[in-house]
């Protein structure tokens, strides 16, 4: 994708939420991409927009605005039957606007597929960051508490509760998650945000 | 008995010797230094922007409880009392503001090789943001 449209004065950036820079480097050396391909241990991408998953994609134009806001999409369908998202309506959508054939979304369009943050939210990453000084000072046991109390704030907020539990000693693909999906489904509160519009 | 307050905040780590750990007070100088805002006789003010403040919750000469900072802002403060560290968040007011705006928020992250890499290097480009991770 990036390849194709690079020419089209185009770039992705990938930001990796890991615990370390270590968790991303086999993806990003595999991919070995041309594009900034970063790391975000703090969690300051989701913090700064919002973003209570992954995988999570904004378009932003030449001047730097938002073109389209935050949307659940991955680069393949690999995961398609497990997270019901289709990559290749993104891609189709996303090559015409970076050719200039299809414009994006309308500005009050974006604002209106927007979820800014509330309260608990914020104090949630708050609560994250706290955890997560801890968690690398050492006391894990006392980082447990603020874990948890942000897990109380922001149920829906995945990037932090899977995010944090390999650093807990649990598996983000086992059954911890597996209680966040089934809680999920049956409150009707969707893992992954994606903005519903009309077909491309 | 003063204590070292560890402040995470925008951030950054910062470390505030407080007089009392249970209810930290950050004194008038750390307050500029440390969090970008003055104290004056309108309240915590920032260049032309002021935010009033309850004259009553100045403690000593001239300190500013750390909870009446935090509210005053609409930031979420959390604590953990047995460390002495303190995590003072984002107000939800002022994420919202940025991003109802439709202005990108600009943030530099490094990459494998620890080189920051900001957003803004990429203006007069359209830019796909995918945020991912491994878990």
């Amino acid at each position: 994708m990036y390849e194709e449209l690079a020419d089209e004065g185009f770039t992705v950036i990938t930001v990796g939420i890991e615990r370390s820079p270590e968790d991303a480097r086999p993806w990003i050396e595999k991919a070995s991409p041309k594009h900034p391909s970063l790391i975000d241990i703090e969690h300051l991408v989701p913090d700064l927009y919002g973003m209570i998953n992954v995988p999570t994609v904004v378009w932003i134009d030449e001047e730097g605005r938002i073109a389209r806001p935050n949307d659940a999409s991955f680069a393949s369908n690999r995961f398609k039957l497990l997270t019901g998202l289709d990559s290749k309506r993104h891609l189709r959508r996303l090559r015409a606007w970076v050719r200039g054939d299809a414009p994006a979304l309308t500005p009050s369009e974006v604002r209106k597929h927007q979820d800014l943050p509330t309260a608990a939210e914020q104090e949630a990453r708050a609560e994250f960051t706290l955890a997560w000084w801890l968690s690398r000072e050492g006391h894990d046991d006392d980082a447990e508490r603020h874990y948890e109390r942000a897990g109380e704030l922001a149920p829906h907020d995945i990037t932090i509760r899977r995010g944090s539990m390999r650093t807990r000693g649990l598996n983000p693909m086992g059954l911890a998650f597996l209680k966040i999906a089934i809680k999920s489904a049956l409150t009707r509160t969707p893992l992954y945000r994606r903005i519903e519009d009309s077909p491309a | 008995m003063s204590a070292t307050l560890t402040l995470l905040h925008d951030g950054r780590t910062d470390e505030i010797t407080v007089a009392d750990p249970a209810r930290p007070t950050i004194p008038a100088d750390a307050l500029e230094a440390t969090l970008g805002w003055e104290l004056q006789p309108e309240g915590l003010c920032q260049g032309a922007m002021c935010v009033p403040v309850d004259q009553d919750a100045l403690v000593g000469d001239g300190g500013l409880d750390l909870g009446v900072f935090a509210d005053a802002l609409q930031r979420p403060l959390v604590t953990d009392e047995k460390h002495v560290v303190a995590a003072l968040g984002a107000s939800h007011h002022d994420r919202g503001e940025a991003l109802a705006s439709l202005q990108a928020p600009d943030f530099t992250l490094p990459d494998l090789d620890g080189n920051p890499h900001s957003l803004s290097d990429q203006r007069g480009k359209k830019v796909l943001l995918v945020a991912y991770a491994s878990w």
